[in-house]
């Protein structure tokens, strides 16, 4: 329950410290740290516009999206505390939920009859199925390393084994996650947010047509994400059995940790040329099977 | 005894089709399947509910020497009910699908079509019942008959009838496999039949023998790179028959493969690893050319052999635990495979339904021609989605249970590995992760493509929806999906024990009930997100109702003047994949660039296509060769009747020369 709560909270200033980091690196005096949940607030008062062309699908799909990441919300782990929902192969559950919801979203976009977001919707497939593999490389060596399936168990049995290369493999295992979660969440290098032309957009593009109430769900599920990934990298970076309250407060820290190298990445690196993405993210899936070697060598499989 | 009567009674009433009144023959099928479905079904349930190991139904008066006997085991009793399910189904989509047929085809046409149904159905249930090699050949024969008469029901169209022959010739290729496998088995234990293998096994190298039959299921199961008939004859079969060829018949191979697995004895590993590898191969392969589809029938063929891919990695990962005295491994990756083969006849049977459906509505299977097809389908729209989300492995729907079986199995074989075996697993999750992204592009593409957006063509524009009578079935199906979406640990645990209980597994309880848990939590999830989309939603539409609610145009980037051509099509969604996959797929375009002079640009064309490589390699190439030498031998062949003699008399002559040098 507590990592649930915890991942809410985070929610609220995470992509407001993104955009104070963006603001203060380029010497802007920049939103405050809560202008995101302002702008929620606001689209929520606000009535809504819908196409013509739309139907259905187009109505459902960002409630389904939030759905999913509320989901995933509950199968992850915090501390010694377990997931509220736990069980061998959560983190399968875990991919597969937030896929349904990229599903949904492509879908949507392609509901609008917009080649704009046509476009969006084909990148986004393209993009998210690339990923996968990273993932689950990386999430397969965990298994192999500790014997579990579990988030929940995984994550209290990381450091047990006091083997140095634990640290090596925490490292890789930290920087996959960042630039896994910066692809889900369609930062830089591979997406940028603030764009200003369709044809360089990818995830803002097939949002183009929302507004209201349906954005606001939308973007605070975008915010649950950051701070879900936020919470996968905390777990992998502090051991479980430390003081629940010294617990709590690092993971603030390593969520606000997130927030800044974000807001960095996106201050001092231009995009991807569009065509450069699919090298980029199959990269990722390299740098997991390097993760995949340290784990032969930590298990004494190769010698 | 009354069980064989009751059979043979089916058996024998299947030839009344012929006979009764244009108006009932539906109906006389229907209640006949009926019979049969009910009859064989009980059977089953009996033994799974039962402690018994077979059930044995002699057909004919039991003598000694009479081997048409049905045998039933666990094994077998599952796929009757998933044959069962589907066929009946099928048929009763059947009835919506072929209406508009009866004006155009005479009744004959229509006994030949039903009674092939009938017998596609039987010779199925007789493939799983009977252990006897050569009866077991013959219902096998059956099957490939029955269901070219069935593909070539629109055999007015020559393609249809071509690609029914090249059917036949393929089938009948994978009979030969099997044949002399047999052969082999019958020449060293003077037996023919299965319960002849472990006999053989036992004495032999077990790998050649299994690589024989292998090839000769595999061709019906559709396996890389023996798939070749597979994207040709589902497309030209009628829905509900593309929907029972693909949903069930293909498994019929899948079935053949466990029941040689059952009885082997050694070369456990290397088997493992040669079904695992060309099955993430198919799985990989398969998705990536169905992307490329713009026929939707076209791209759920390519999907099958995408999902035999799936299946076949959960054979093979058994295999391998089974090598390795793994029972966690040998348990969860063959309950992973059956549940995939029931819930890949379920859903898949459902998009190719959905496919007739669509088809009957537009009158193409074209993509680039649909669009927007949800305003005036809707019922089609939402079954289509839930197949599309079914087979894309996606929570709460029962493809993600299946595949959750079969990446658990390999995650759990992975913590005690060696490295060689660490090093194919990591490789098969990469393989299946990646399967898993390909078939979201692919069904993303086809049901946003077909269904969404705006109508491409007057055909999509004028498309009303399809009567109940083919949404209905359609509907059961969907429910299905979803009762093992949601409710996993019902339909899992018969198949563990089934599992267990063929492949004689140790110590199953500790993994199984584990595992039945860990569905559970599954089952919940799969609740709370329900209960937290419906919330969403509720609270959503509340919301709105308070608030202004406006509609207009699409957003056109300040374009006002759009329309439905400038949408994405079928080709430009898979644009920027085709640019990764092109050196697998050979993907070609034809056009000619505008040149710089051409101040007046004409009017041009543009084509691109994506072709089959592996069977431009293996069938095409060769046919071409092989037609080339004809061609060329075809000189003789005049018309003149003294060429003629000249030829009988040189051939003459060299018979005499031949036997006096005493050759011959």
């Amino acid at each position: 329950m507590a990592g649930f709560i915890l991942i809410v909270i985070a929610a609220f200033f995470v992509p407001g410290m993104i955009l104070r980091t963006k603001s203060i690196a380029s010497g802007r005096k920049g939103p405050g740290l809560f202008q995101p949940v302002k702008d929620i607030i606001v689209l929520l008062k606000k009535g809504s516009v819908f196409s013509t062309t739309t139907g259905l699908i187009f109505q459902i799909a960002p409630a389904v999206t939030l759905a999913t990441v509320i989901c995933a919300m509950l199968l992850l782990p915090f501390a010694e505390q377990k997931a509220l929902l736990p069980f061998e192969g959560d983190f399968v559950l875990f991919a597969y939920l937030l896929a349904l919801g990229k599903f949904f979203t492509i879908i949507a976009a392609l509901d609008t009859g917009s080649s704009f977001e046509g476009m969006g919707a084909s990148r986004e497939a393209l993009f998210s199925m690339l990923v996968e593999p990273a993932f689950f490389i990386l999430l397969a060596t965990f298994a192999m390393f500790t014997g579990y399936t579990s988030f929940s168990v995984i994550f209290n049995h990381f450091f047990v084994t006091g083997n140095d290369y634990v640290m090596i493999y925490s490292i890789i295992g930290v920087y996959l996650f960042i630039q896994i979660a910066m692809v889900e969440t369609s930062r830089l290098p591979v997406d940028d947010p603030k764009t200003h032309l369709e044809l360089t957009m990818i995830h803002e593009v097939m949002i183009l047509d929302y507004s209201g109430f349906d954005k606001a769900l939308i973007h605070i599920g975008t915010y649950l994400k950051f701070a879900l990934y936020g919470s996968l990298i905390y777990n992998l970076i502090v051991p479980a059995g430390w003081n629940i309250f010294l617990q709590a407060g690092l993971f603030f820290a390593v969520q606000g940790f997130f927030a800044v190298v974000i807001g960095l990445t996106e201050s001092f690196r231009a995009r991807n040329k569009m065509n450069k993405n699919p090298k980029f993210i199959l990269t990722l899936s390299a740098i997991a099977w390097i993760a995949f070697t340290v784990i032969l060598i930590l298990t004494d499989k190769l010698a | 005894m009354l069980n064989s009567v009751l059979f043979l009674a089916i058996l024998f009433l299947s030839l009344l089709v012929f006979f009764i009144p244009g108006k009932f023959k539906y109906h006389f099928t229907l209640v006949l399947l009926l019979c049969g479905v009910v009859l064989t079904s009980v059977w089953s349930g009996m033994l799974l509910a039962g402690d018994d190991q077979v059930l044995e139904i002699p057909l004919f008066a039991p003598s000694a020497g009479s081997t048409f006997i049905l045998t039933i085991d666990r094994l077998a009793a599952f796929f009757i009910i998933v044959v069962n399910i589907t066929v009946l189904v099928g048929f009763l989509y059947a009835r919506g699908y072929l209406a508009p047929y009866l004006k155009s085809k005479n009744a004959l046409r229509f006994s030949i079509h039903y009674f092939s149904y009938l017998w596609l159905w039987l010779s199925m249930l007789m493939v799983v019942m009977i252990r006897d090699g050569l009866s077991f050949l013959i219902v096998w024969e059956i099957m490939a008959l029955s269901s070219f008469f069935l593909v070539i029901f629109d055999a007015e169209e020559r393609s249809i009838l071509k690609t029914g022959i090249s059917y036949l010739i393929q089938m009948h290729a994978g009979m030969f496999f099997i044949l002399i496998a047999f052969l082999i088995v019958e020449k060293t234990t003077g037996r023919m039949s299965f319960d002849a293998l472990g006999e053989y096994f036992t004495g032999n190298r077990n790998l050649p023998l299994f690589l024989l039959f292998f090839t000769g299921f595999a061709i019906k199961a559709g396996f890389i790179p023996l798939h070749t008939w597979l994207p040709e004859a589902h497309p030209a079969a009628p829905s509900h028959v593309s929907g029972v060829m693909s949903g069930v018949m293909i498994k019929m191979g899948i079935y053949g493969i466990l029941r040689v697995i059952v009885s082997m004895q050694s070369d456990l590993l290397v088997t493992g690893i040669i079904i695992l590898v060309i099955s993430l191969i198919s799985g990989v392969l398969g998705v990536m050319m169905a992307i490329m589809q713009k026929d939707l029938k076209r791209l759920l063929a390519y999907s099958t052999i995408e999902n035999v891919g799936i299946i076949g990695a959960g054979i093979g990962l058994g295999v391998t635990g089974m090598a390795l005295d793994s029972p966690a491994l040998a348990l969860l990756g063959f309950s992973g495979s059956l549940l995939h083969v029931l819930n890949h006849s379920l859903f898949k049977s459902l998009l190719f339904f959905n496919a007739g459906s669509v088809y009957q509505a537009t009158h193409t299977r074209n993509l680039e021609q649909m669009g927007g097809l949800m305003k005036n389908m809707p019922s089609t729209a939402l079954l289509f989605l839930a197949g599309s989300l079914a087979i894309c492995g996606l929570p709460p729907f029962n493809g993600f249970i299946s595949e959750y079986l079969i990446y658990m199995g390999m995650f759990q074989s992975l913590s005690g590995a060696t490295l060689y075996h660490s090093i194919v697993v990591l490789g098969s999750v990469v393989g299946l992760s990646l399967i898993g992204g390909l078939a979201i592009f692919c069904f993303t593409r086809a049901f946003g493509v077909a269904f969404l957006g705006a109508p491409r063509s007057d055909k999509a524009l004028h498309a009303r929806e399809v009567s109940a009578g083919m949404t209905i079935p359609q509907y059961i199906t969907v429910a299905l999906i979803l009762l093992i979406g949601l409710a996993s640990p019902l339909v899992v645990k018969p198949v563990f024990e089934i599992v267990t209980r063929t492949f004689a597994i140790d110590d199953p309880v500790m993994v199984s009930g584990a595992f039945t848990a860990n569905l559970a939590q599954i089952s919940i999830m799969g609740g709370v997100f329900v209960v937290v989309l419906a919330g969403l939603l509720v609270y959503r539409r509340h919301h709105l109702s308070r608030r202004q609610v406006d509609t207009g145009p699409t957003w056109g980037c300040g374009y006002t003047a759009g329309t439905a051509r400038q949408q994405y099509t079928a080709t430009s969604f898979a644009y920027n994949y085709n640019h990764i996959a092109k050196p697998v797929l050979q993907t070609a375009k034809e056009m000619d660039e505008i040149k710089e002079e051409e101040i007046f640009p004409r009017r041009r064309s543009f084509i691109s296509h994506s072709d089959d490589i592996i069977k431009k390699a293996l069938i095409d190439r060769p046919l071409d060769w092989l037609a080339g030498i004809l061609k060329r031998i075809a000189v003789m062949q005049t018309g003149q009747i003294q060429h003629y003699i000249l030829y009988a008399f040189i051939f003459m002559l060299l018979v005499l020369l031949l036997s006096i040098l005493k050759i011959i």
